[in-house]
């Protein structure tokens, strides 16, 4: 499983952006996204897509974290909102690994490790992006990241609408990253 | 009753800072200059090797301000902003300018305590804390701003809140405050009688309507009564898109 978190304002710009792979079931936390390298953009266009939804979303559903909210399936990337009160979104793209074609590279060279890993991540959070368990994960990852936010918005020489830099922010959200994802 | 949390800070912070340096005091000061830049080069920590990240944002929950510190530092925010103002009207504009970024904050910090009470009060009988809506009706943010707003302020609630009579103006409404704590201690020259330096609290108002996403204008105004003298009243103006949407939530059945 890998994550695109993106923090923006809501003037729609981006704050804050991370990307990340899953912790859990001996993942190793490097994102491994289904595009090359060089098209890593693609996760900001279709993170910046689901904009228009959110905003839809945000009017019907009083609650600051919206769930599962769109899906891109050419990409299998499920993206997940949260909004603050004051109005910046956290946006949370994640792409489950692709199992067809990890399969074979696996059997080819280690028939019993890839089998031992397509049934831990069964049963881990990143078989299923839309079950309960995982948007109960990512709930938590999100109200973890919107408590870093809040000290972050509350330090004096923070305006609304900056570019979040801090080194410590970034960690914090790595580590809630590592520990709910 | 705000003497015995001042006093405690202050003996906190006079307990931690002598001890130490007052100890080992040679070794120490290299030590400290050292540590923070060779974790993370670049960044500055302080001394305690603490960021805000690391402090807690309930733990100041219950702590008051001194009164008379509070008072001080408004009269000198006020005088800041009667510099170089060509009127009451701009000193008032000043004066909500610096309340404004105090309520965009103020509304996370509203949130993020209304959830992590919620949640410790039900941590041990279930998971499903539910934290609190955002205000998505006029209504609703107006009874945030009213109870949970001025309690966190001025640890009471607002006395009244009231929607204009006049039908042209639906986009009006009033909050009332019989005795702004802001008010106080401020004296107002009898030539500058249209002044109300509560302004500053209609700022922060403005900023928790704006980052509702409720566009509004909120001014101050002056309404003495017999009993209260400085009664104060924050007329807020929402804008039309507000009315607009407003009047499509309602045929949704938003709430």
């Amino acid at each position: 499983m890998s994550y695109y978190f993106t923090i923006l304002s809501p003037t729609d710009t981006p704050l804050f952006n991370i990307a990340f792979g899953t912790s859990k079931g001996g993942g190793d936390g490097i994102a491994r996204f289904r595009f090359p390298d060089t098209a890593q953009y693609m996760n900001q266009f279709i993170i910046h897509s689901s904009l228009d939804i959110v905003e839809e979303a945000q009017w019907t559903n009083g609650g600051m974290y919206l769930k599962h909210i769109d899906t891109y399936p050419p990409a299998a990337a499920y993206i997940s909102a949260f909004l603050t009160p004051s109005g910046a979104r956290f946006l949370l793209l994640h792409q489950p690994p692709q199992l067809p074609s990890a399969t074979p590279t696996g059997s080819s060279s280690l028939l019993n490790a890839s089998g031992s890993a397509t049934r831990a991540s069964s049963n881990s959070i990143a078989a299923n992006p839309t079950s309960p368990q995982t948007e109960e994960a990512v709930r938590q990852f999100m109200n973890e990241v919107y408590d870093t936010y809040v000290k972050t918005s509350m330090s004096p020489f923070y305006k609304q609408g900056m570019e979040i830099r801090s080194p410590v922010f970034r960690g914090r959200v790595t580590a809630a990253g590592k520990k709910w994802l | 009753m705000s003497a015995p949390p001042r006093h405690s800070a202050v003996m906190s912070i006079s307990n931690a800072g002598p001890p130490q340096s007052a100890s080992t005091d040679k070794p120490q000061t290299p030590q400290q200059a050292q540590t923070p830049t060779q974790p993370m080069s670049g960044l500055r920590v302080p001394s305690n090797r603490k960021t805000i990240y690391d402090r807690h944002l309930n733990r100041s929950r219950n702590a008051e301000l001194s009164r008379a510190s509070f008072a001080f530092l408004f009269a000198e925010m006020v005088t800041y902003a009667q510099r170089r103002v060509t009127g009451i009207q701009d000193l008032e504009k000043r004066l909500n300018e610096q309340g404004y970024p105090l309520g965009l904050r103020l509304l996370d910090l509203l949130f993020y305590r209304s959830t992590s009470t919620s949640s410790s009060a039900l941590s041990s009988s279930s998971t499903s804390s539910s934290p609190p809506n955002r205000p998505l009706r006029i209504i609703t943010l107006l009874h945030l701003i009213h109870g949970p707003l001025w309690r966190l302020l001025f640890q009471r609630a607002a006395d009244a809140l009231e929607h204009s009579v006049s039908a042209d103006t639906p986009n009006e409404y009033m909050i009332t405050d019989n005795d702004p704590l802001v008010n106080t201690y401020i004296s107002v020259p009898r030539e500058m009688s249209m002044l109300n330096c509560a302004a500053f609290v209609a700022g922060i108002i403005e900023g928790v309507c704006d980052g509702c996403g409720f566009e509004a204008k909120v001014s101050a105004h002056n309404q003495p009564s017999e009993m209260w003298p400085s009664r104060t009243v924050f007329l807020l103006r929402f804008g039309d898109s507000v009315m607009e949407r407003e009047k499509v939530l309602e045929r949704a059945g938003v709430k």
